[in-house]
């Protein structure tokens, strides 16, 4: 027999226990992606169970479903238009006057609700007690009692939810929120207006949208204009005309007197079905800020908390990386060794192997840092952390909890843009992820070392240590730009709950880790492989390459000679011949695409102070930004092998002709310029929009151009140079 | 009164919630509600933002959000 599908809906507060609820339903399997469109996480999963196959959608947190936020929009819009089966409301039973306000409105949405009492195990411990039956009667909704965290009551909720998709019952049109007489008079007339004007009947109860209408709701006018043309304009002139009157009346806007309204005969409720049993015991979680969010002690923990993650990401999981990096050098070689010499060899070992291999290697630092991160959000600490820090973020505009994000860049901007996910707010989401790559990440500093190293000797650290400050004060000038301009509108007020800490449940954490992980493998990895194909591309083509000289010809007489035994010692003939392989292959890089892209440029990197060999350097670091080191070693003809501590390529570099001047513009473009291979990918997903992310790359080039362009004119001018 | 002048450790009554439309919509839904009483729980260490006890549950306002709330009968 097939099964029966049917979609089923969670909705509930933040931080009232429904991930835990969630997952406790779904076990494993469940898919997270984006709600089409916006950058909201959409969870979903599947049970099946009784003959049915049952969607389980996760709809996004909301204390209220008023459309102000795009949280609340999809919420409700997927209530409205999927029209799930059942919305099952998980309810804080421990917090119940402020959940039932969400509750109160998911009754008003025609739609067949469940109510669960959530964690009220805890509601006992201090002291609550709720009437579920009294609850039940009272809103004629069924309620079922869970405690997610220890799992228990899914079995109860499962089969009423199963019940409850089955049952023809009517809803129940009694029992809902009486808005006072005179509001309710308005509602009725406005309803009746609506059934008289719309033909076609709305897709929506119309009790409902006369509420919405009353309330100025801005999506549901717009879907009255669009369904009920051609008097969708004379029902919103009606309602003007209705809230108009109410306006005077009340002396206070219709939809405040509404929510007063709510509010009243959510306490009509809660008088009802709530016992204090006790005096409230005490209260661990307030006894736990006393110390984590004290005047004193406070930011010293949180900054310790964050150290400790910061080390346990990229110290700690340095380890893996190894391994990984090691994996990945082994898979290219076997795969060298494997298949014949020739364009398709080059392809998988420089191209895919090497391509995917350098995303792959960030992979635990993934996993880790989301380890941590839903460590803090699910023990409560994260809401904690925006406490403390949203004064300093708030000078660029942005949310407490933008801090974590914009911190882990200094690690990896990769992971980094991607703990965006916790930010509710679009704006703030936006605009930490375009200013995040100016936090300097682990891979520009080889860049640093080597370029500092080389033309500032003794005080080489300071030259590193203003990079990163530059970085930070750009951070803080561009974010301010961009909230000002871009990204304007009302700042999202600080309303902001501050949960119960509860221990998190292992299983949730891991489901957590996973799943963020498994976005950053399968999404980004499609971008960053075709990316380094074409880097790839682009730097072993064109294949038949003219050379100023016969390299191959020359190589094999010094062999020759050598072999014919002519005095000369082993040491001076392969010192010869790695020298003349040295010059073919910055002679190769020079003449490939990237190479004359590289010189066809040269003249736009020319007033920063860079040559055609600078500026190739910074367009093979597209690919990740350590690489800049090694083709610089390439091009300045000290071997390909070098790395940041070379003494050879350090002399080279201040024999080409570079000054402390130039090699300080050129440390500033290379904070700056395009974040990459694998951030933009990120940045791609996360934003969920090309858009962004050309602008990301566009700005944060131009910026980088014009920082690193007055830092060597002006310091010419100051006669620097 | 405005909530901001509470010192930590103050209880007052909600007396009035100013601010713009959707801001002060979303206090509203949040259970600031006139008549309601309020806790100061403390300051961040930063003195921005303020944590407050209202309807039994802790929520974190900015300092000059909680302006925009008028208080009466404050009390420690």
């Amino acid at each position: 027999m097939p099964l029966k599908p049917i979609t089923i809906a969670l909705a509930g507060n933040p931080n009232a226990g429904k991930s835990t609820i969630f997952n406790n339903l779904t076990g494993t399997r469940q898919k997270v992606g984006n709600w089409p469109g916006v950058t909201v996480e959409k969870k979903e999963g599947h049970i099946e169970a009784n003959g049915y196959d049952i969607t389980v959608v996760d709809l996004p947190g909301t204390y209220s479903l008023t459309a102000y936020s795009i949280e609340e929009i999809v919420a409700r819009n997927f209530i409205l238009d999927e029209k799930p089966d059942v919305v099952v409301d998980i309810i804080d039973a421990s917090n119940l006057e402020r959940n039932l306000y969400l509750a109160t409105q998911l009754r008003e949405l025609d739609t067949k609700v469940i109510f669960v009492l959530n964690m009220a195990d805890l509601a006992a411990d201090r002291g609550i007690k709720v009437d579920a039956d009294k609850l039940s009667e009272l809103l004629d909704v069924p309620v079922v009692f869970t405690v997610g965290n220890r799992n228990k009551g899914t079995p109860e909720l499962l089969k009423t939810i199963l019940s409850v998709a089955e049952a023809e019952i009517d809803l129940p049109r009694t029992r809902r929120v009486y808005y006072g007489k005179d509001i309710e008079k308005a509602i009725s007339e406005l309803s009746k207006f609506i059934r008289e004007k719309t033909d076609a009947e709305l897709p929506y109860h119309i009790r409902w949208v006369a509420i919405k209408l009353l309330e100025n709701d801005k999506i549901v006018k717009e879907r009255v204009i669009r369904s009920a043309s051609p008097n969708g304009g004379a029902i919103l002139q009606e309602t003007e005309i209705k809230r108009q009157g109410l306006r005077e009346f009340f002396d206070e806007e219709p939809e405040i007197v509404m929510t007063d309204h709510r509010y009243g005969f959510i306490a009509g409720i809660v008088k009802e079905v709530l016992k204090t049993v006790s005096k409230q015991r005490v209260d661990v979680s307030r006894q736990i800020d006393q110390v984590l969010t004290n005047r004193l002690l406070g930011l010293p923990i949180f900054i310790f908390f964050i150290w400790a993650m910061f080390q346990l990401t990229f110290s700690f999981g340095a380890y893996p990386m190894d391994w990984i990096d090691t994996g990945v050098g082994w898979l290219g070689q076997a795969a060298g060794q494997i298949l014949p010499e020739g364009l398709f060899r080059e392809l998988i070992v420089d191209g895919v192997i090497a391509g995917v291999g350098s995303v792959a290697i960030f992979l635990p630092n993934i996993l880790i840092l989301f380890f941590c991160i839903a460590l803090f959000e699910d023990t409560g600490y994260m809401a904690r952390a925006a406490f403390l820090m949203d004064k300093v973020m708030h000078l660029i505009g942005l949310h407490g909890k933008s801090f974590i994000p914009m911190l882990m860049g200094f690690g990896c901007n990769a992971p980094a843009i991607m703990a965006t996910r916790t930010l509710e707010s679009e704006k703030d989401r936006i605009l930490t992820i375009l200013i995040n790559p100016l936090m300097s990440c682990a891979a520009r500093l080889p860049v640093y070392i080597l370029l500092a190293g080389a033309f500032f000797g003794a005080t080489a650290g300071n030259a590193i240590f203003s990079i990163y400050a530059l970085g930070i004060v750009l951070a803080i000038s561009v974010g301010r730009l961009f909230r000002s301009t871009l990204l304007r509108g009302k700042v999202a007020p600080f309303v902001m709950e501050l949960p119960p800490y509860r221990a998190p449940m292992l299983k949730g954490l891991l489901i957590h880790m996973w799943d963020r992980s498994k976005i950053f493998l399968k999404k980004i990895g499609g971008v960053i492989l075709v990316g380094s194909v074409i880097v790839w591309f682009l730097s072993a083509f064109p294949r038949e390459v003219q050379f100023s000289r016969d390299y191959q010809a020359e190589i094999a007489r010094i062999s020759a000679h050598y072999g014919a035994g002519i005095n000369t010692a082993q040491g001076d003939v392969d010192e010869a011949i790695s020298a003349l392989e040295t010059l073919q292959a910055k002679e190769k890089i020079e003449r490939s695409y990237i190479g004359r892209i590289g010189k066809v440029l040269a003249p736009v990197f020319a007033p920063i102070g860079m040559d055609w060999r600078g500026s190739v350097a910074v367009l093979t670091g597209f690919v990740a930004k350590e690489i800049v080191v090694s083709t610089m070693g390439v091009l300045y003809a000290a071997g390909a092998d070098e790395d940041e501590k070379s003494e050879a390529l350090k002399t080279a570099l201040k024999e080409s002709g570079m000054t402390p001047l130039s090699a300080y513009a050129m440390m500033a473009f290379v904070l700056i310029y395009v974040p990459c291979l694998a951030t933009v990918g990120v940045i791609r997903r996360e934003t969920n929009s090309w858009k962004w992310t050309l602008f990301s790359i566009t700005y944060s080039t131009i910026l980088a151009w014009l920082v690193a362009f007055l830092i060597y004119q002006g310091g010419k001018v100051m006669g620097l140079a | 009164m405005n909530l901001s002048e509470l010192k930590q450790g103050q209880t007052a009554t909600i007396a009035h919630v100013g601010g713009n439309g959707s801001f002060r919509r979303r206090l509203l839904e949040m259970g600031f509600l006139r008549g309601t009483e309020v806790y100061v729980e403390k300051y961040a260490p930063l003195k921005d933002p303020i944590e407050l006890i209202l309807k039994g549950y802790h929520v974190s306002l900015r300092v000059d959000e909680a302006a925009h709330i008028q208080v009466e009968n404050v009390r420690s």
